[in-house]
């Protein structure tokens, strides 16, 4: 109970005026941060830290996780609107969220999406109120052999689907993990496919020029090619019967956002892990225990609602080993904790104990900044419709110039953008190939967890795989994403037994 | 009019000698946003020094252009040495660095990199070592460690940042000291290092204080010995490797580097600039916290201090088969 009376307490400190105008405003320009492709909450957080030095400590730390939730809702908008996604963590949203607009239910989706992402939030704020410490603890217990577990089963979700080709997924997961693979091993230290000694591969392949390759130029060139000369609108009607109908709907996603708010978290409070591969798992889990798993891809409610819930989930998740370890489980809480070394504070085991006053309004501000961004994305839906009615002989060229922009600012150099319209290309050719390009992006992401922290279990070992067995949590984990792996294998032999038999 | 004429005249010339007077004055100064290359991922020790240098600057308002920090973490470095060897605008490229600016350019001769070109800006301290196991293992003492590690021979596992790093070099000299035989696994970054210690994932670190500070204050590591010439301030406690017999001390440098060209008035505005930020009282504070050491030290100081770094690094990486 002493905790909910420090929440309460907390919660009161966000309704002074001045943190409250911070959330209003941080959680606005979170949202449209957010909202440009290329633009995450990564770049909204580090490009206003400096500016909190205005305020005291603790207002300027509630604002910086205002502008984190506000980058949470917003990612989705242009990731359902343009097809582009808006940050690294909204690129799941894209597979259903765009079809769905593409049916003229952008309406649908971007409500889905907002109230996804608020229960995904609440789910996680109130975990981690109520089980900070001993959730830290869990953390903790995950090393090496346990992570790459984890990332196995992520991989697993993906393979495992049935329903798309699995042949194709699998090619397409080892394009992935080749495009990861760029840049310097974590391990020995030595350059790896720095292809022509051109030294932008250095750094390596960015996640967000793939996405935004694949997701923003390749669907562009996909929809020119497909819908020829006749130019397309799409029908984005608003009114607020509309959205109440929506929000109804909403409803029917139940399991996508319980997947996805669950999922979200536990990934999000690994350190390593974070919102984005947290999103995909979500994703990939949902549609796997679908009834109807042929339905996503071509605009699923839960397909929006489970990487939203995730996300939102992930980013507070993410917070607690930054709080309460010291050590930060997203690029994004990194920055918020060089923002907290500034200020004089010391994250870490004793943060708790020893700043009451700091962690308690922050953790209150969690609640107050997920509310109030929840309303701000609603008011501000009928100007993302707006976006949408534009024909789209004028949507190409924004979209082309939105990736572009995007593609420059994650990494600010122009070698990412040639590489992102290689990319776009190749995604297009692939596409009217029938490959699935989500594994790919998916094993981009995980690739570079799974790839070192499988060495170092294996160097853990002396090369012994049964590590990954052998461990109470790993163990367990391995198990079901082996099974997971080769339950098309079964199916099939199982079908071919049947068949013999009848 | 020949009155309005010499008026004229004496006005452009009092005009001609105040822009003079100031160009003197102000010497030179930035005048575009100052590329502040980090050497190392967001997040890590590197990454949160760089962003307390620049939050100092930007308070303090002590450059007129600000400084924009970019992380280039490839390649344990290369990726940073790299841009800034290749620079395209010198003047307006400054990076912070740690000691794999001595052991990268060694190990990869390929890059073309020659540290001695850098412009010589700052070294703002040195960063400490010291040796911690986690609470549960029972170990007090150094010698209790040496007996534990030579027990378990390479069932003993030390975590670090990165192959032939500062955490690597210092475990070689303990297995060649000591006539160990503990496992050295590397890891993306020090705060990953710290996690799985107090997780019990690993059996001991060699993490910086900043590193590990805050699973010492809850208890749950304990610092053995350190890799320093004297006690540290804020672990009195905990002796030296020098106090064990051994003739070895170990720092990191946490400097500020300008890309190689660097004009001579750029390099004097930096030097300026970065002496004012080690002054101000936020580093000063930081440094005790941290417990972080060495003198500042820039210009044709810190060049001989590089020279000494890099010969010492090279019989270092010749010794452990690193390089040739």
């Amino acid at each position: 109970m002493e905790v909910l009376s420090l929440l309460l307490d907390g919660i009161i400190a966000c309704f002074e005026p001045l943190n409250l105008a911070l959330i209003f405003v941080g959680v606005t320009v979170g949202l449209f941060i957010g909202a440009m492709p290329g633009l995450g909450s990564v770049n909204g957080v580090a490009i206003l830290l400096p500016a909190t030095f205005l305020v005291p400590p603790t207002s300027a730390m509630i604002f910086l996780a205002a502008i984190y939730y506000g980058a949470m809702y917003g990612g989705a908008i242009s990731s359902i609107t343009l097809g582009i996604p808006g940050a690294s963590t909204a690129v799941a949203t894209t597979f259903d969220g765009r079809p769905l607009a593409l049916k003229g239910r952008a309406d649908q989706a971007l409500v889905t999406a907002a109230i996804a992402s608020f229960v995904g939030g609440s789910v996680a704020n109130i975990l981690f109120t109520g089980f900070a410490p001993p959730l830290a603890a869990v953390a903790l217990s995950f090393g090496p052999p346990e992570i790459f577990a984890l990332m196995l089963l992520a991989f697993a979700t993906f393979v495992g689907l049935g329903g798309d080709d699995i042949p194709k997924t699998i090619l397409s997961i080892c394009l992935g993990l080749v495009l990861s693979a760029v840049g310097f091993d974590v391990i020995s230290g030595e350059p790896r496919l720095i292809f022509f000694d051109i030294t932008g591969f250095m750094h390596g392949i960015n996640f967000l020029v793939l996405a935004i390759g694949v997701y923003g130029i390749g669907e562009m060139l996909w929809t020119i090619n497909s819908t020829r000369d006749e130019i397309t609108m799409t029908d984005a009607e608003i009114t607020v019967s509309r959205v109440m109908a929506a929000a109804k709907n909403t409803l029917g996603a139940w399991r996508g956002t319980t997947i996805g708010a669950a999922l979200g978290f536990f990934v999000g409070i690994l350190p390593a892990a974070g919102a984005t591969p947290g999103s995909l798992m979500a994703y990939g889990v949902t549609k796997m225990t679908a009834k109807h798993p042929q339905e996503y891809g071509k605009g699923s409610i839960n397909g929006v609602a489970a990487p939203e819930a995730a996300n939102n989930s992930a980013s507070t998740g993410a917070m607690l080993p930054m709080v309460t370890l010291g050590i930060p489980g997203s690029p994004t809480t990194a920055v918020l904790l060089g923002g907290m070394v500034i200020w004089g504070l010391t994250p870490g085991p004793r943060l708790f104990t020893d700043q009451p006053d700091f962690v308690w309004p922050l953790v209150g501000s969690f609640y107050v900044s997920n509310l109030i961004a929840l309303v701000v994305n609603l008011c501000f839906i009928p100007l993302f419709l707006w976006m949408l009615r534009m024909p789209f002989t004028i949507l190409a060229p924004i979209i082309f110039t939105l990736s572009i922009v995007g593609g420059y600012a994650a990494t600010q150099d122009m070698h990412d953008v040639w590489l992102m319209l290689i990319f776009g290309l190749a995604a297009f050719l692939l596409r009217i190939l029938d490959y699935p390009l989500a594994p790919a992006v998916l094993a981009i992401v995980l690739g570079p967890i799974a790839e070192p922290t499988l060495r170092q279990s294996l160097l853990l070992s002396d090369g012994d795989p049964m590590i990954f067995l052998n461990r109470p949590i790993a163990g367990p984990i391995t198990v079901v994403a082996l099974i997971l792996i080769f339950l098309p294998a079964l199916k099939f032999g199982w079908d071919r037994m049947r068949q013999k038999s009848a | 009019m020949a009155l309005t004429r010499r008026l004229m005249m004496a006005a452009s010339a009092a005009v001609v000698g105040f822009a003079g007077m100031t160009g003197l004055a102000h010497a030179w100064e930035p005048n575009k946003p100052i590329d502040f290359v980090i050497m190392a991922g967001k997040g890590g020790g590197a990454d949160k020094m760089a962003r307390l240098m620049q939050a100092i600057v930007e308070e303090e308002g002590m450059s007129a252009k600000p400084l924009i920090p970019v992380n280039k973490p490839g390649g344990s470095g290369a990726e940073a040495l790299v841009a800034l060897n290749t620079a395209s605008d010198p003047n307006h490229t400054i990076m912070v660095t740690l000691n794999s600016f001595f052991t990268t350019p060694l190990r990869q001769p390929g890059l073309g990199v020659d540290i001695m070109t850098f412009a010589p800006v700052g070294r703002m301290a040195e960063d400490t070592f010291i040796l911690w196991v986690h609470k549960d293992e029972g170990i007090n003492t150094f010698e209790e460690f040496l007996a534990e590690a030579k027990n378990r021979g390479d069932g003993w596992v030390m975590g670090g940042t990165g192959k032939n790093s500062e955490d690597n070099i210092i475990t070689d000299f303990l297995n060649s000291n000591y006539g160990l035989s503990i496992k050295y696994i590397p890891y993306k970054g020090g705060g990953a290092v710290a996690k799985d210690l107090a997780g019990q994932q690993i059996d001991s670190s060699v993490n910086n204080p900043s590193e590990a500070l805050g699973f010492y204050e809850s208890g749950d590591v304990i610092p053995l010995v350190a890799f320093t010439d004297e006690r540290l301030p804020l672990f009195p406690d905990v002796p030296t490797l020098r106090e064990k017999g051994a003739d070895f001390s170990y720092f990191m440098q946490r400097a500020v580097v300008g890309a190689p060209g660097m004009s001579d008035e750029a390099l004097a505005y930096y030097n300026g600039l970065f002496q004012k930020v080690y002054d101000s009282p936020k580093w000063q504070e930081y440094m005790t916290k941290k417990s972080l050491m060495g003198a500042k030290l820039d210009g044709p100081d810190l060049k001989g201090y590089w020279e000494t770094q890099r010969d010492r690094h090279e019989s270092i990486l010749k010794a452990s088969g690193a390089i040739k």
